[in-house]
């Protein structure tokens, strides 16, 4: 999000779900659509069907690969040499949009330089993607009258991340592809509730609404409203904290709803980092691999059983709506909250969901008109700046949020580590269809159907490595190793190896690199070194 | 935006030009039943229970493909109409199961509807040849009875135009005639990936939620509209809940960004709610085991612990990971309780997964 934060001064997904259907070009990078995000990945495929052009950016043969108009398969951490090639291309052919960009952006100079280091031949080689294919895909995004890009984790999983993302934002205005309908830069975001997490402010620098902790304007507004003198330091992000963990800058962590042994890389370290702690309180509502090192576990309530909002990937804030009352003896996670301030001496004295909306809706400006009345059953897209306010479709209309959209000259860089004659095979990870992340392992029915890891390789890497259909491996990296059985299949190229993070039994990021982008602080999940032997 | 001006029923009524006769009559409350429409499918006017008397058309044409037009005078109720609706509602009756007692669609059965309305007893053509097809229940989630089945074809249309799969169409002729995935497989071994888009358009109990079978009926379960707790999409869908149970998942046309679409996941993932491994009470460690204890024990023992360590080490010594997974109201409060209450900018969630 950091990456279109800086160049167009907002980190959101610029257009809506549904204008996906009747759109003209969709340029698909580093998002397998149609499992991860699958009412989505249905409307682009609507939108083929509708006769929109399909360009996919992918190392694997994904099920919208097979329906592109072009399929780029490059290779895994080479986004920007192969975005900026395609930028190369545009520019060579003058199909740049020379008035958006006069008009409506800045630095275009400084990029233009840059872009001149990534002649087509030379991509093609760090790419792995034929001259014809890069040229092919430039000229139907760049030719368009409106095209959309999407991306997702294979774009910010990577020590690039952040520049892989403005790479994708130049794209896009040097084309003059963003603030219409159809037409710009869409991260679909993983989580049901990450844009709202982010928007809320649990974050270590911004307070909800993105306003930052360090300004003193800022403080002064939340000391007024909360009645307490706030902390000007910028706290640690999610990787810092087992690092300050092991070094006992860290005494006590309090982890609600999330299982970072099983979803952070390098799960050993982070394993060893919650071990470290004086302390460590799990609030979640099953017993997770983190909530079994905790001690003390509060049992939290489900969605169903608790009100509130989510805030979806296209800005979206929905009502979640209590169905039945909490099980057993678990609490709805507000109030637990409520209960552990009071006890340590702050009065958190609501209500109800409704009430804690109306204190954020006067704290956050693109929350600003939001009522539980008003979401009803379609909620509201924000920003939402005041009562009457309709919500926001698309975003970057006529003017970017920071101003003018700002052209970021991006270098290529390696991975932090690729295979090598230890590690020979190169491990991306993701997820499936039937899973969602670790927490439906818990539906029987989901269970039966989808049972255990089955990890990618390649028909040429099978038969090197004596390996058939279904058999059980070892595989190993640098930080750790696992057992997992094996699908052979043509989905991934030889050299790669691919695996979900669903299976605690095959726990993927026991292998992947802690390594992180240096903004963000993305963990690089999508690519390691690894070696694989047959069991 | 062109209107027009047609009569219906006795009645002058103005659409927009290009609007259906089925959409004029549906605009003004005027009831005409439909098995094989859906708004949001191609037509195909294939069941033909949406015929009407249209003034200088020879026939009885289907509503539903039939463009009104200036100064169209369309009959809805005639007894003509009537008594062909019926015939088409015989002859379904005729080769259907009438085992409603223990169907799980009794309730919201379209068909059983419409034959109630046109008083369908099943007897005009009785005595004729029935299915006696197997039942496909390979798979966890949808349970197939191709012998209910009415032929409508929506289930094959919402595959493919709807999820854009394809994995469903007719297969063999007249009386035989079939809907399922190619070679008749049953879903298991087809190409479906279970979004369940084929169970939520079925007019009639060919096309079932497995789970739900025997958990409930139409009348007896609350439905209550919620957002998916999985991906970033944010598909609505109604949680139905009997006695306090959640039994399962069915569509909500309104949802705003998914209307009826959804995946396995969000269709058939939430017997998770109520799965035997939820936590139901606070656990505090002792010599390295869980023991079960009252909420007023943990939360004292989660204070005075936080109290202590802030004491001794400062409010930087302590951090929190708050949840994408949670809702905007508790992020909100887990970031304030870090920064107002324990005194730290120490939170951060995994916003980058």
């Amino acid at each position: 999000m950091a990456g279109l934060a800086i160049t167009f001064g907002s980190g959101a997904m610029t257009n809506s779900i549904n204008e996906i259907p009747h759109s003209e070009v969709l340029f698909v990078i580093g998002s397998n659509t149609t499992e991860a995000h699958p009412v989505i990945g249905a409307k682009m495929k609507q939108a083929v069907a509708n006769g929109a052009k399909l360009i996919v950016i992918d190392p694997r043969r994904i099920e919208l690969a097979e329906m592109a108009d072009v399929w780029l398969r490059l290779r895994p951490g080479t986004d920007i040499a192969l975005v900026n090639g395609i930028m190369n291309i545009i520019l060579s052919h003058g199909w740049e949009d020379k008035e958006f960009i006069a008009e409506r952006t800045e630095e275009f100079e400084k990029f233009r330089e840059q872009v001149q280091k990534f002649p087509p031949e030379v991509v093609s080689k760090l790419t792995g993607v034929p001259v014809e294919e890069m040229l092919e895909a430039a000229r139907i995004y760049a030719t368009a009258e409106r095209a959309q890009i999407f991306y997702t984790l294979g774009i910010t999983e990577h020590t690039c991340g952040t520049d892989n993302v403005m790479t994708l934002a130049n794209l896009a205005m040097l084309t003059g592809n963003v603030g219409k309908e159809n037409s710009g830069v869409n991260p679909l975001r993983g989580q049901n509730n990450v844009q709202g997490a982010c928007d809320m402010g649990a974050l270590p620098n911004t307070f909800p609404g993105y306003q930052n902790v360090t300004s003193p304007t800022v403080r002064a507004k939340f000391e007024e409203a909360w009645h307490v003198p706030l902390n000007p330091k910028p706290g640690f992000m999610i990787p810092d904290m087992f690092e300050a963990a092991i070094s006992k800058d860290l005494r006590a962590m309090y982890i609600m709803g999330e299982d970072p042994v099983l979803t952070d890389a390098d799960a050993n370290h982070v394993r060893q980092g919650l071990e470290t702690l004086d302390f460590l309180v799990v609030q979640n509502i099953f017993l997770s691999e983190t909530a079994k090192l905790a001690d003390v576990v509060l049992p939290g309530a489900s969605f169903a059983e608790k009100s509130g909002t989510f805030t979806n990937t296209e800005r979206r804030v929905q009502m979640v709506n209590q169905a039945i009352e909490p099980l057993g003896q678990a609490r709805t996670d507000w109030e637990i909250l409520c209960e552990l301030a009071g006890r340590l001496g702050y009065a958190f004295d609501y209500e109800s969901p409704a009430e804690i909306m109306a204190e954020i809706a006067s704290l956050t400006p693109q929350y600003a008109g939001i009522s539980f009345e008003r979401l009803g059953t379609q909620g509201l897209q924000w920003p939402v700046p005041t009562a009457e306010h309709p919500g926001t479709k698309f975003l970057h209309e006529g003017k970017f949020s920071r101003g003018k959209g700002l052209f970021m000259p991006i270098e290529y860089q390696l991975p932090d580590e690729l295979p090598d004659d230890e590690y020979p095979l190169l491990l991306g990870t993701g997820r499936k269809l039937s899973h969602y992340n670790v927490m439906t392992r818990n539906s029987a029915a989901l269970e039966s159907y989808s049972p255990e890891e089955l990890a990618e390789m390649s028909p040429q890497d099978a038969e090197r490595l004596g390996i058939k259909d279904g058999e059980r491996v070892k595989v190993a990296s640098r930080r750790g190793e696992l057992e997992t059985r094996v699908q052979v299949t043509d989905r991934v190229p030889p050299g790669m190896l691919w695996m979900t993070l669903h299976y605690k039994e095959s726990p993927v990021n026991v292998l992947t690199n802690g390594a992180y982008d240096k903004v963000a602080k993305t963990y690089e999940y999508k690519v390691c070194g690894v070696k694989v032997r047959k069991l | 935006m062109e209107w027009i001006t047609l009569t219906i029923d006795g009645r002058s009524v103005s659409v927009p030009k290009g609007t259906t006769v089925l959409q004029a009559c549906r605009m003004n409350n005027i009831p005409i039943p439909t098995l094989c429409h859906d708004p949001e499918l191609t037509a195909t006017g294939s069941c033909r229970l949406c015929i009407v008397e249209i003034e200088g058309m020879r026939n009885l044409p289907p509503s539903c493909v039939t463009q009104a037009t200036q100064g169209m005078v369309v009959r809805t109720r005639t007894e003509k109409v009537r008594e062909a609706r019926k015939t088409i509602l015989e002859l379904l009756v005729a080769n259907h199961p009438l085992d409603c007692m223990t169907c799980q669609k009794m309730g919201s059965c379209d068909l059983a509807k419409y034959a109630y309305e046109y008083q369908v007893t099943g007897e005009a053509f009785s005595g004729g040849e029935r299915r006696q097809l197997p039942i496909d229940d390979s798979n966890p989630f949808i349970l197939r009875d191709p012998n209910k089945c009415i032929l409508c074809g929506k289930c094959i249309r919402a595959c493919e135009e709807v999820q854009g799969r394809s994995v469903l169409d007719f297969s063999y002729r007249g009386f035989n005639t079939q809907v399922g995935p190619a070679f008749n497989l049953p879903y298991a071994e087809s190409e479906c990936v279970f979004c369940g888009s084929c169970v939520s358009v079925c007019p009639v109990g060919a096309l079932t939620e497995k789970e739900m079978v025997g958990q409930g009926r139409p009348w007896e379960v609350k439905k209550v509209q919620t957002t998916c707790p999985f991906c970033g999409t944010g598909c609505n869908f109604d949680l139905n809940v009997k006695d306090g149970k959640v039994i399962g998942v069915t569509s909500n046309p309104e949802a705003p960004v998914n209307g009826r679409a959804l995946c396995v996941k969000g269709r058939f993932g939430m017997d998770m709610i109520h799965s035997p491994n939820r936590l139901t009470t606070p656990l505090i460690k002792k010599d390295g085991e869980f023991v079960e204890a009252s909420w007023d024990e943990a939360l004292s023992l989660v204070a005075e612990k936080l109290g202590e360590i802030k004491a001794q080490y400062g409010a930087d010594s302590i951090a929190a990971l708050s949840s994408a997974r949670c809702t905007n109201e508790e992020n909100y409060l887990m970031q304030k309780f870090m920064r107002a209450v324990i005194g730290t900018n120490n939170v951060d969630h995994c916003a980058r997964t």
